[in-house]
């Protein structure tokens, strides 16, 4: 049995305390530990950006990282965007963007895409085409071939400007 | 029909549960007690295996089991022949098919030799590290023409050479008119290997109950029906006890539907061995050796016209790549072999290919699946008619297109599906229209290109024409059920990789039951819900699946109004289905729900009438005579930078016809991604294998998919000729937009580059190739860059 190490962090809101071997990546300890799958893993070698998680707001590739460098972190995955109305979720303005401007086919890299754009946007409220392309440019899709993702993006963003109540 | 949801853009069943994390796919699978398994592969492309050692790796605590091929017994044989060849005089066909794990020989860098079980994949790969294989290298064939030299080294010892296949099919005489022909155009072109690359790699899980025996198995495939067959018959079990799931699929595009790869013949051996569920998932590396590949092609091809630009026939004669197996038989050859006639009368054709075994990953359909090669050659071919008899490229083309009046259109050659080569509809020189006016080509090549040129600017234009056989047989299924609650259910037999499925066949049922699309809930892709059909290939879902939905609908739409006309007590004629109910079309507020009629159907007490099926339910089949035939035309306006050899895409147009459009968003979708692929292969994807067959570049950071900053936005546009070969009159279009990419490629870098440009001969390019093509061609000393 490998040594093991505890680490203490949260996703999504909820708090994780587990034992785990110093070399788990956070992928796996997200994926296949807490059974958060929404997560994906396209290259595990930080290129595809499939595996893209939030980290105190910040986007991460949760291939390139160890479970224990996330001690005391704050993440959120894809599974933490909708928010809960008690009825139900209710999706992110840019879930619903992707649904409405056909941003997805096979919807495997799509979570990367989420969560590369959730910090984007924040950062960015009016973004110019260019200024998507390059944000999602380090986020590979083979089905798509970007322009729905672009326009998924451009909607958003308008409907964020008009709606600022819509959660962050 | 009753057309409301069918040609309208609905929003897709299948998002939310994608974009919220809920879909599940292979790897999301977790079962209790789960090992996993890794693969020991072949460093080497050709290779004799002296010996294993897997006494040091077995010893591991974590460690369930390792296995060689020595350890497999009777369960090891060689995979099937999946296609067997088309009915083709003269034909010559030699099988090798895959085996599980390499026995006496590797033939490709990363053909598997050994695996491991263990608790975890960590545990696994740790344990890779301590089989012992003597490996004595041996030379490798790399090359196409070298491979069936005499002093070639052999890669299949029970075969006299490396010849895989060798096929010619004629039409007409083309020897005889190129004799009299006024001009004849020879060339070479060259195409190469890249990867499908799929964002999921592929994956298998299985679980094995001894006390019912029942094999359940999730895989990444584009076809669980014939895998489950094929499991069945493998490890002796009836079919019905296998369940084979393909559940959400991350990305197929060809390689997903190679059967058997080992990997899904051994995982559930494992798991039955073992007694405990079985794991194995594709890493992206295993992916780029282990997962199949292709377009390695060479073609010496000639075209014979008249002076007026007329052709009169054409001799293509080329090699083909099939990797060190060949289980897809001539698919992919045969494909490149038809798609080659394009939307063109071409009177006479001599076309002959050899297919060869080279030491490196087994080559099956890609996206496209050999058909690129074809619309290559051809439209490369025109463009330099073009340019040497003075005729404008895009009025060669139009002298030469099929007519609307030439359907259905008799190629006299044999397809893929083994039916003859016969387009059923189309309507080319619209599309072409369209293109030209869209894009203004004729302002362009007369005024702006020059003017462009003036302020150092390379500009050019490109437009290219191609055609797509799609929608081929044998058939498929779908069944179609109205639940007491009102959901209707809809399951077939095809797995799912992103094609919106989950919308398009909804959308089909919708409108003969008069529900919304989002009331018809789609189940594909698992053999416990439907286990007749044969897979998602050859841009044939809505094709052939979608039209087994609409005949299964029809079907419960019938029994759907009997029932509410007796239940309405009025005639059948007087029903009409809308809003989830049946009603008497003059007085709609007399109705009723399609959930009571599925109640009322399915009587718990009392008797029917003999012979009565119960619920609203029905089965049907669709299997065409033969495939449709879509057609397209893609243009492109480029900018080139002599100096860096970068391209900058300003105009990207498809017009496309795939016959009726069931759903306008996801066509379009679809064409745009396959437009992406195309980009791909034309500008920025290669495989690079060195002279010992090793792969170079197996990583995303030294394969090149293109990204958002690359593909430009891509206008598209519709011309809808019907198929007459289904009800639906659709015609497939998953494959489509990756189709022409290179030739339009190649034409349009040309035109940018203008006098002194070298003739482009072969894909992939990339800023690196067209540099050195640049240079051999003498452009940077050429008076116009000198200027």
């Amino acid at each position: 049995m490998q040594e093991t190490v505890t680490v203490r962090f949260s996703v999504n809101g909820e708090p994780v305390e587990r034992s785990v071997e110093p070399r788990m990546l956070l992928s796996d300890f997200l994926r296949h530990e807490l059974d958060l799958t929404g997560t994906h893993v396209g290259c595990e070698h930080g290129v595809c950006g499939a595996c893209t998680v939030l980290m105190d707001g910040d986007a991460v590739r949760s291939c390139l990282m160890f479970a224990v460098q996330a001690e005391g972190a704050e993440l959120t995955t894809v599974e933490g965007l909708a928010s809960d109305t008690g009825e139900g979720p209710r999706l992110h303005v840019l879930q619903e963007a992707f649904i409405e401007k056909h941003g997805l086919q096979c919807g495997f890299c799509t979570p990367g895409f989420l969560m590369t754009l959730i910090p984007f946007l924040r950062d960015n409220p009016t973004p110019s085409e260019t200024e998507i392309r390059e944000a999602v440019s380090g986020n590979l899709c083979r089905c798509t071939g970007y322009q729905n993702i672009v326009s998924a993006v451009r909607f958003a963003a308008r409907r964020m400007a008009t709606q600022p109540e819509v959660p962050e | 029909m009753n057309a409301r949801y069918f040609g309208a853009s609905v929003r897709r069943n299948e998002d939310e549960r994608l974009l919220t994390g809920q879909a599940l796919f292979v790897d999301d699978v977790h079962l209790d007690e789960m090992l996993h398994v890794a693969f020991l592969r072949s460093d080497y492309a050709h290779a004799r295996i002296k010996s294993i050692d897997l006494s040091t790796a077995r010893s591991r605590d974590a460690v369930l089991g390792v296995y060689a091929a020595g350890d497999l017994g009777d369960y090891w044989q060689p995979g099937p022949l999946l296609v067997p060849p088309p009915p083709i005089e003269r034909l010559e066909f030699h099988e090798a098919t895959q085996v599980p794990l390499a026995r006496d020989k590797v033939r490709h860098v990363g053909e598997p030799i050994a695996m491991v079980v263990a608790r975890s994949r960590y545990e696994a790969e740790d344990a890779l590290a301590l089989i012992q294989v003597d490996l004595e290298p041996l030379d490798a064939v790399v090359e196409l023409e070298a491979a069936l030299a005499d002093e070639s080294p052999r890669l299949h010892e029970h075969l006299e050479s490396n010849l895989a296949a060798h096929v010619i099919q004629e039409k007409g005489d083309y020897s005889a008119v190129a004799d009299k022909a006024a001009h004849v155009i020879k060339r070479r072109f060259r195409f190469d290997r890249g990867a499908a690359a799929a964002m999921e790699n592929r994956g298998v899980v299985a679980d094995w109950n001894a006390k019912s025996g029942e094999l359940t198995v999730w895989d990444t495939t584009q076809a669980p029906i014939p895998i489950r067959n094929g499991l069945a018959r493998l490890l002796n079990i009836p079919e019905a006890q296998v369940r084979v799931i393909a559940p959400f699929i991350g990305g197929g595009f060809g390689p997903k539907i190679m059967m058997f790869y080992p990997e899904e013949v051994l995982i559930p051996w494992l798991a039955m061995r073992h007694g405990r569920p079985m794991k194995w998932i594709e890493d992206r590396q295993e992916s780029f050796f282990a997962t199949t590949q292709e377009r390695g092609q060479i073609h010496d091809a000639e075209l014979a016209l008249t002076e007026g630009g007329i052709i009169l026939g054409v001799r293509d004669v080329f090699w083909h790549d099939t990797g060190a197996y060949d289980p897809y038989g001539l698919t992919v050859p045969i494909n490149s072999q038809c798609t080659l006639l394009g939307p063109y009368q071409v009177p006479n054709y001599y076309s002959e290919f050899r297919s060869v075994f080279t030491n490196k990953p087994i080559v099956t359909p890609v996206r496209g699946a050999g058909r690129q090669h074809g619309v290559f050659v051809m439209e490369r071919l025109l463009d330099i008619a073009a340019r040497e008899l003075d005729i404008d490229r895009v009025e060669i083309r139009r002298r030469n297109l099929l007519a609307p009046e030439d359907f259905p259109h008799d190629h006299e050659i044999i397809y893929q599906d083994s039916a003859p080569l016969v387009y059923d509809s189309g309507n080319y020189e619209a599309a072409l229209d369209k293109a030209v006016e869209r894009m203004e080509y004729k302002q362009f090549v007369r005024e702006e290109r020059a003017r462009l040129r003036a302020e150092g600017r390379n500009v050019g234009i490109g437009i290219v024409s191609y055609i797509e056989g799609t929608g081929i047989g044998p058939y498929e299924g779908a069944r179609v059920t109205v639940e007491p609650s009102g959901t209707v259910c809809l399951a077939t037999g095809v797995g799912t990789q992103g094609q919106g499925h989950f919308t398009t066949f909804a959308q089909i049922v919708a409108d003969e039951l008069g529900v919304t699309p989002d009331r018809v809930h789609v189940v594909t892709g698992d053999t416990g819900r439907f286990n007749w059909g044969t897979g998602t290939f050859a841009s044939r879902g809505a094709v052939v699946a979608g039209s087994a939905c609409h005949e299964a609908a029809v079907a419960v739409r019938a029994m759907v109004v009997a029932e509410a006309a007796a239940a309405l007590e009025v005639d059948a004629d007087d029903i009409e289905l809308a809003e989830g109910t049946a009603r008497v079309k003059s007085r709609p507020e007399t109705c009723i729900s399609l959930g009571d009629l599925a109640v009322r159907s399915n009587p718990l007490r009392g008797a029917v009438t003999p012979g009565t099926n119960p619920g609203l339910e029905a089965t049907a089949y669709f299997g065409p005579e033969r495939g449709t035939t879509a057609s397209g035309v893609h243009a492109m306006l480029v900018e080139v930078d002599p100096e860096t050899a970068m391209l900058k895409i300003l105009r990207y147009l498809v017009v496309h016809d795939c016959g009726r459009v069931i759903n306008p968003m996801i066509v379009e979708g679809q064409i745009v991604g396959g437009v992406a692929h195309g980009i791909g292969n034309s500008f920025y994807e290669q495989l690079h294998f060195d002279k010992a067959g090793q792969l170079l570049n197996a990583s995303f950071m030294d394969y090149l998919l293109p990204t958002a900053t690359d593909v430009p936005h891509v206008e598209v546009d519709h011309v809808e000729t019907p198929s007459p070969y289904n009800p639906l009159g659709t015609k497939g279009v998953g494959e489509a937009g990756a189709i022409p990419v290179g030739a339009l490629f190649a034409q349009a870098i040309e035109d940018a580059l203008g006098d002194g440009a070298p003739e482009i001969l072969e894909m992939p390019l990339s800023p690196n190739r067209l540099f050195e093509l640049l240079s051999e061609a003498g452009y940077y000393r050429s008076p116009s860059q000198q200027e």
